[in-house]
């Protein structure tokens, strides 16, 4: 604790030996990775049929950073994000289906095809979305944890954001609120390293995990292309938010392969730069390596899994395109409560 | 089954591009992933990635090629275990390969999608045009007993009745609690209600109007109080993007049961940038309730259904009203329906409309009206949004003249809302051109006389009244 808060330029990581994590955990993990990665590539595919319109922000290359976490929450904790939303509802339990037809705009939808890409939410998984002003979503998760406190049901809300948003100045007020009234939250940077075509130097002075140090948030990076280094780190900080001590920052330093949006031609940064990090640190790939080498399954059981996943996905793109188009008579509804 | 490879769309607004070149061949093994082409649109040359695992059966589209449509099928793949023999049988599963780096279409600038890939939008649905009013309010019973009360007081009690009457209601904002309100309106609730519930902000705007959006998400009713509503276009993003849209953008699974109050408009000598009008900003904005209370029965009754209402409600009041004082009815039970105008001076020459400060203004100005012998009807429409336009209308085909008085600017304001109302709906019953008394069309200066001649006065109501009568 103390060393999080010395004014250091030097990183703070957060190394946590992992708990004894069981096969069927590993395996778990695995899958919901996976799930991740084909959805991904799905709902890219089906963008480039038009299928899919306006803006869509693949979270290729990050799935780590949501199982891991996820991992580490409760029934009952909650979940709130940016637009890059499709792999934190995924990891949340949200059904495949329901995403992708509302990726599509259709009535299957968890927004009826009101809400698109950016804006989904499940009430029943505790997900609050999906919010597309970027940083927006920083102070409504620091009040779904005040709601946790003032409601003291033991509960922690996860407030996901990027490297880009953790500049907006209303992150700084919610990191304010979050360690004046001991909210508990955990604030978890995912640090992707371009904000849109901006990478991180050209935007950020200083260590991004360090940005709590004034208000005395404890603050540590984590490798976030590793789903046991993240879920390690944060089962720690959970217990420790659980526990009533306030906020928590964790930089995961992570990568998408893919660009900003579907329309990014992604020209600020190497070829050579993405492939470098896609066969050295794809968080599958090590995951896969690690589940071999360790005697946790063979070679079967993951085709198997590849399968079964891959099942999921083809099944969700079919709803996807056979789940009708919302009504006309939806675009009067859901506007206001009827009291 | 072979899996035919599409052009695909690069961009929204992509509808075909060149096929610059093949990075893989015919029976080439590709995996999810792997770069199958390079495309070229007009704006960006990228690469293509395949989806699907398999073998390159055949390349329908040769490299070089120019104008290939999006959709049209570039290559077949083979899945595991099939060979050249399933070609014969033609594709299936048509599957677009996905853009790896897509067409640098700028983020703000993307068109809409195509005419090609956009499905024909269905006839939608039009706004009911006829008048809309809340149902009748029962107001008048409980005026038998009454109290006076300012309105100070009247917003006080509103906010401590429904704080005992329910658990999840609590009030934050800057000063509410240990200094008892910047003007006083959270005075005594902090010892009655203690710490928990009153709740002490740092001057951070959008940071607690955001905190308290995200709280009504799980179902607490926050009353979240600015110190003016100058300082809420700090915070007017989770206003209108989170606390106005959520349930629209969720398909009806959560909205946000909140009010935002505080005083709005000019005070006094206080200059431009803390004297300004929010009525038409937040009334323009679907998804958000706006109330704007005169007396401090208006201000009691409609407090408390604001709080109650399971939309979010911008609760705009008037700093010069607060220690005004009116009858009051003492039942805890009074509340007023949001979404309907009360007619305060009844009368059959003109109609004037008037919100917050401005209703004591159109009420004495009817008084001056009379003396001329015109008498005119007043009507304070408490809700802003949903606006009450039956009571408006039907009071327009009695008088069939209309003045609308507002402090705020004119430009498109309420006012403005007020004439496209008779154009659309009372058109044949207006003898004379509906007349705007509105702040001047200036940022509101600090002299005292300057500020006076940019506020409507009252003489303002008579002239705009007695032109509208031709007198």
């Amino acid at each position: 604790m103390a060393a999080s808060r010395r004014r250091s330029t030097k990183a703070q990581t957060d190394t946590a030996p992992a708990q004894a994590v069981s096969s069927e955990e590993l395996l778990h993990y695995y899958r919901e990775m996976l799930l991740i990665r084909r959805f991904e590539e799905k709902a890219g595919q089906l963008y480039g049929m038009g299928l899919i319109g306006g803006f869509c922000h693949l979270y290729i290359g990050q799935e780590a950073v949501v199982v891991g976490v996820q991992a580490a929450l409760k029934e009952g904790d909650d979940v709130i994000t940016s637009y890059r939303d499709h792999g934190h509802m995924l990891a949340c339990g949200m059904e495949a289906k329901g995403v992708m037809a509302e990726l599509t705009g259709r009535i299957g939808g968890y927004s009826k095809g009101k809400g698109g890409s950016m804006h989904m939410f499940s009430r029943e998984k505790n997900f609050y979305g999906g919010h597309g002003i970027v940083g927006g979503q920083v102070p409504l998760g620091t009040g779904l944890a005040f709601a946790h406190k003032y409601l003291n049901d033991g509960g922690v809300s996860a407030v996901y954001c990027g490297d880009g948003a953790i500049n907006q100045g209303q992150v700084y007020e919610s990191f304010n609120m979050a360690a004046l009234w001991k909210l508990p939250v955990l604030f978890v940077i995912e640090n992707n390293k371009y904000a849109m075509g901006t990478s991180q130097e050209r935007a950020s002075a200083g260590e991004l995990h360090q940005r709590g140090a004034a208000y005395g948030i404890p603050g540590y990076q984590v490798n976030g292309m590793d789903v046991l280094e993240v879920k390690a780190a944060a089962d720690k900080w959970v217990n420790y938010i659980r526990e009533g001590n306030g906020p928590v920052i964790l930089e995961m330093k992570t990568y998408r392969y893919r660009g900003h949006s579907m329309s990014d031609p992604a020209k600020y940064r190497t070829k050579e730069e993405v492939e470098k990090m896609r066969s050295e640190s794809d968080p599958i790939d090590q995951l896969k390596s690690k589940l071999l080498a360790g005697g946790h399954t063979d070679e079967d059981k993951l085709k198997e899994i590849d399968r079964a996943v891959k099942a999921i996905v083809t099944e969700s793109a079919e709803f996807a395109q056979q789940s009708p188009e919302p009504d006309p008579s939806e675009l009067w509804t859901d506007i206001l409560v009827e009291s | 089954m072979p899996i035919e490879v599409l052009m695909p769309a690069l961009s929204p607004t992509m509808t075909e591009g060149k096929l610059a070149k093949w990075v893989k061949k015919e029976g080439d093994t590709v995996k999810s992933g792997d770069v199958l082409a390079e495309i070229e649109t007009d704006k960006a040359t990228m690469e293509v990635e395949a989806v699907d695992e398999g073998r390159v059966g055949k390349i329908l589209v040769p490299e070089g090629t120019d104008n290939v449509a999006v959709n049209t099928p570039i290559a077949i793949l083979l899945e595991e275990g099939e060979d050249e023999s399933a070609l014969s049988k033609g594709g299936n599963a048509p599957a677009a390969a996905a853009p790896a780096n897509a067409a640098p279409a700028s983020e703000e600038t993307k068109a809409a999608p195509s005419a090609v890939q956009a499905p024909a939008p269905a006839p939608a649905p039009t706004v009911p045009a006829a008048p809309v009013s809340a149902p009748d309010s029962d107001e008048d019973k409980f005026f038998a007993k009454t109290v006076k009360k300012t309105v100070r007081e009247a917003l006080r009690d509103a906010m401590a009745e429904e704080m005992r009457r329910d658990e999840k209601v609590f009030v934050m904002g800057e000063e509410v609690a240990q200094y008892q309100g910047a003007y006083k309106v959270t005075q005594g609730l902090l010892q009655e209600f203690g710490e928990r519930r009153v709740i002490d902000t740092p001057i951070t705007e959008i940071g607690f109007a955001g905190l308290g959006v995200g709280a009504s998400f799980k179902g607490l009713k926050p009353i979240v109080e600015f110190m003016t509503f100058n300082f809420a276009m700090q915070a007017i993003d989770h206003i209108i993007n989170s606390a106005a849209k959520t349930l629209y953008m969720s398909g009806g699974q959560m909205g946000s049961p909140i009010v935002f109050r505080g005083p709005n408009g000019a005070a006094a000598r206080v200059a431009a940038q803390h004297s300004q009008c929010y009525a038409s900003w937040y009334a323009h904005c679907p998804g958000l309730k706006v109330v704007s209370p005169w007396s401090a029965a208006d201000a009691k009754g409609l407090l408390k259904a604001a709080i109650r209402d399971p939309n979010p409600v911008v609760f705009l009041e008037n700093e010069i009203l607060y220690g005004q004082s009116f009858d009051v009815p003492e039942d805890e039970e009074f509340v007023l329906p949001i979404g309907k105008a009360k007619i305060e001076r009844q009368g059959k020459d003109v109609t004037i409309t008037a919100f917050s400060i401005m209703v004591g203004h159109a009420l004495a100005a009817a008084e001056e009206l009379a003396k001329e012998g015109i008498d005119a009807e007043v009507i304070n429409l408490r809700t802003i949004r949903p606006l009450d336009t039956a009571t408006i209308v039907n009071s327009v085909k009695k008088t069939n003249r209309l003045v609308s008085v507002e402090e705020g600017w004119p430009f498109a304001g309420i006012g403005s809302e007020m004439c496209a109302l008779m154009m659309e709906q009372a058109f044949d019953y207006l003898d004379a051109p509906v007349a705007r008394v509105a702040g001047l069309d200036v940022p509101m200066p600090y002299a005292a006389n300057l500020e006076k001649l940019a506020l409507p006065q009252v003489a303002d109501i008579v002239k705009a009244a007695k032109q509208a009568c031709y007198r």
